[in-house]
């Protein structure tokens, strides 16, 4: 690694939750871990002392050539509306549309990265109907286009990298930008949705703490509930690329673990499940949406058997909020 | 408008959250006038209606990276409003654990990473101070991002062992948390916040945090600093005082409050309680008593101000006037401003109440004020942490009805704010959310009259062709602005 790739951020239809989830990077803390990486940030909405006039003369300089730009991120959704003038997001002190800015500079960038389901994929601003006529920098929900269109590709030869996720994990940026920085991203690393394999290759499902109430079709009736709840409460885990039971959150946490379901946010449309995010769609009984790769007559006779074979420790925990019945001991009963 | 007074557009302010441009006309090298543009809007009104109303817990959090759990609160509270169920006494607990967890970082993060890098910029390089000013704080490369970021990412542990992650979590619903917590688990949370409050007595104060929350004058400050010269909020109040902080930025003095952190008690509901300050004296608070006003909004179909149950939000950006898609919140037609200084005058913290009467809502006497409830709040949690009853529920089941109407009204690290909520057929009817920068950063009225900020840039020097605008900056920041909530 010789210089540090040098990294402009920008904010267009965001919360700023991807950035204020990246803070949370530790060991070690996140600029200790930039600068390992070899990532250099020209630009941050939230870390960078310069403001007004100093930040657009480093878009202009950039744009002119005269400062180079390695990579640029992402983070918020492409605001193209009303009627595709880009007014509902004009680049303050500018003038200019953001998505304007957006498309020009994705151009300079030798690698351009979506930080984050909104930047990917539209995300959450794109729900109810897209007032704003939102959407991802090379995705439009699920279909290809967005912003910069299907072909668009980097100077690099590369699409845009989608660190999708609302917000993402720390780790997930982290790991892509070193893996840039590194000369190790290629097509081969991105999945189907161009998402880094390096956490869309697992399930939330695996290493999810509920999986012996999985088993046994143990299931959580309403929130606080320490059962599975794929069967009633809308947990997507089971089709969810993403690895938030494996590399907790914020020490030691994930959705499941703090007790709520998985909504799926890593994938284009999560915004829009076409049901009440926590409460599981069925149809006679059984839930619409099953686990990846699993046929439907498999799920069922499953769920029956293993229903029927619930122990008393899982049925009853499984609608308690703490542990009611713990686990016994045979050797101690005497019963080996 | 005086002859040759020069009108300048600023922007984009980075260190705040999202996207600003303030305008400000100049003469003789004071400002004039100010505008304040929230240059995106993302429609979050418009997406909530026809939804089921449970989907607010998912959809209002994403308003807001920055006060995500804030939103979660409002809208669990609206929710629990119009349900008619309350939080169970652990579910209480945690939520303001939660909730106070969110403020405390935020502070933390207004004060190291957006407000103090400031100090480190050139314009300051006249100044004895500015070398160890810049030292410690210049942006990225300071001696104190060192020191604060991995205390601030392990004190989020608590939102990840209470709500899953930090931020956009479920858990924090109409009858309490979905997270129950075991014996180590209440232990572990013990550890965490220790550990953090060392880190606030080490490097942030230099001092025990109860001694700090006891400063009771302007005088005691002073002394204070002296003695415990070598935390940073010593570093901040020796800058405060050479660059003339508490003169810069004074709005309009009227402040308000929710009430912070519910007690569950029918008497004293917050432990910071809730109310207003209107011509130096303190009243109850009246949610009715608010309206919005959109004669200066991008934003159509209403002609009076309205309550936000009769509210709309209907973007348009052709409308003549407007210069913003924030619209003007108003208590009783009258501007307020909200935040940290608020909530600690209406508290009556005797610190802050001097502040104010001697200098008003200003640059100096916000950041006072954020630093004051860190100093505040730690300690509360602690208690809060010893009160979980470990085996008793967190979570309050309840039913939606078909149609009805809630309010959620909670206290955000940067002020008030609050959502309301009308179902119909089982369905959301309206949904209007009310952000704390929506009032402080708020355009002008029906009357022209000017909002928080655009009152506080009055005034201020900004050198011949307004070239010198550090000023600006440390009073844009020193409101700590959400622009992503001021317009959602
Ligand atoms: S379906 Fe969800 S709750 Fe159940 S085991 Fe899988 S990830 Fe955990
Ligand atoms: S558990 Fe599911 S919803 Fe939660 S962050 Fe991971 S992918 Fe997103």
């Amino acid at each position: 690694m010789t210089t540090a790739l040098r990294t402009l951020w920008l904010q267009s239809g965001s919360c700023g939750g991807c950035s204020m989830s990246l803070l949370n990077a530790e060991s070690p803390d996140l600029y200790a871990t930039l600068e390992y990486a070899g990532i250099e940030l020209l630009w941050h909405p939230s870390l960078s002392e310069a403001s007004n006039g100093e930040f657009i003369d480093l878009l202009n300089r950039i744009m002119s050539g005269e400062q180079a730009l390695d990579i640029l991120c992402l983070e918020g959704s492409v605001m193209r509306g009303p009627n595709d003038t880009g007014r509902f997001h004009m680049l303050a002190g500018t003038g200019r549309p953001m998505m304007q800015w957006i498309a020009d500079l994705s151009r300079k960038a030798r690698y351009t990265i979506a930080i984050g389901s909104c930047a990917a994929f539209g995300g959450v601003t794109m729900a109810g109907g897209n007032p704003t006529e939102a959407c991802g920098l090379q995705y439009e929900g699920n279909q290809p286009g967005g912003l910069l269109g299907e072909d668009w590709h980097s100077p690099e030869g590369l699409r845009v990298i989608n660190v999708a996720g609302c917000p993402v994990h720390p780790g997930w940026v982290t790991d892509t930008l070193a893996q840039v920085a590194m000369g190790d991203m290629d097509e081969t690393q991105l999945d189907e949705w161009n998402r880094p394999r390096s956490y869309t290759n697992h399930l939330v499902h695996h290493g999810c703490t509920r999986n012996e109430f999985y088993e046994f079709k143990a299931s959580a009736e309403a929130p606080s509930d320490q059962g599975c709840m794929m069967e009633h409460m809308g947990c997507l885990g089971t089709q969810a690329h993403a690895d938030c039971n494996r590399r907790p959150w914020n020490g030691e946490g994930s959705c499941i673990r703090g007790g709520y379901a998985c909504i799926n946010c890593t994938a284009p449309v999560f915004e829009e499940p076409g049901h009440p995010f926590t409460e599981t769609p069925k149809i006679a009984g059984i839930p619409i949406g099953l686990p990846t790769d699993m046929p439907k007559a498999w799920f069922v006779a499953l769920a029956s058997l293993s229903k029927a074979a619930t122990p008393k420790r899982l049925r009853e925990n499984a609608v308690a909020d703490h542990i009611v019945v713990p686990p016994g001991s045979d050797k101690k009963r005497g019963e080996r | 408008m005086a002859g040759n007074s020069t009108r300048r557009i600023l922007g984009p302010f980075n260190r705040v959250e999202g996207d600003l441009e303030v305008q400000v006309e100049i003469d003789e090298g004071r400002i004039e006038s100010a505008w304040v543009n929230s240059p995106l809007y993302r429609g979050f009104e418009q997406i909530l209606v026809g939804k089921d109303p449970r989907d607010a817990l998912v959809i209002t959090p994403r308003i807001c990276g920055i006060c995500s759990v804030s939103q979660s609160v409002a809208a669990a509270r609206a929710l629990a409003d119009a349900q008619g169920i309350e939080q169970t006494p652990n579910g209480l607990l945690a939520t303001n654990l939660i909730l106070a967890c969110e403020n405390v970082a935020d502070h933390l993060s207004h004060f190291y990473l957006f407000f103090m890098p400031d100090f480190a910029r050139s314009d300051y390089a006249e100044h004895a101070w500015h070398r160890d000013a810049a030292e410690r704080f210049v942006a990225q490369k300071g001696s104190a991002s060192r020191d604060m970021l991995p205390a601030r990412s392990e004190w989020m542990h608590i939102t990840g062992l209470l709500a899953g992650k930090w931020p956009h979590s479920l858990a924090l619903q109409p009858g309490g948390t979905t997270r129950a917590i075991e014996p180590r688990e209440k232990l572990r949370l013990q550890s965490i916040v220790a550990g953090f409050r060392r880190f606030l007595e080490t490097t942030l104060f230099a001092d025990k945090l109860e001694n700090v929350a006891a400063i009771a004058t302007e005088d005691e400050l002073m002394a204070w600093a002296g003695q415990h010269a070598g935390g940073d909020f010593a570093h901040f109040v020796r800058i405060a005082a050479s660059a003339g902080l508490a003169k810069l930025g004074r709005a309009t003095d009227h402040f308000m409050s929710y009430g912070a952190y519910a007690t569950g008690h029918p008497n004293e509901t917050h432990r910071f309680e809730s109310g207003i300050w209107f011509d130096g004296r303190r009243e109850s608070f009246e949610q009715r008593a608010i309206t919005e006003d959109i004669s200066h909004a991008w934003m159509h179909a209403q002609r009076t101000p309205k309550h936000p149950f009769d509210g709309s939000t209907l973007p348009d950006a052709d409308i003549a006037d407007a210069y913003s898609w924030c619209k003007a919140p108003r208590y009783n037609g009258r501007v307020f401003e909200v935040g940290a200084v608020a909530r600690q005058l209406i508290d009556g913290h005797p610190l802050i109440a001097e502040l104010v009467t001697n200098g008003g809502g200003n640059v100096f006497s916000r950041v006072v004020a954020r630093l004051l409830e860190l100093a505040r709040v730690v300690p509360m949690m602690e208690g809060w942490i010893k009160a979980i009853a470990i085996g008793e529920t967190f979570c309050n089941q309840g039913k939606l009805p078909k149609d009805g109407e809630g309010v959620g009204l909670v206290e955000a690290a940067r002020g008030s704010l609050g959502h309301w909520l009308q179902i119909k057929h089982g369905r959301i009817l309206n949904y209007q959310i009310v952000a704390p920068t929506t009032w402080n950063f708020s355009p002008r009225d029906q009357d022209d009259v000017p909002g928080a900020l655009e009152q506080a840039l009055i005034g201020t020097e900004v050198g011949d062709n307004g070239k010198q605008t550090v000023s600006i900056q440390h009073i844009v920041r020193s409101f700590d602005p959400c622009m992503v909530c001021t317009v959602h």
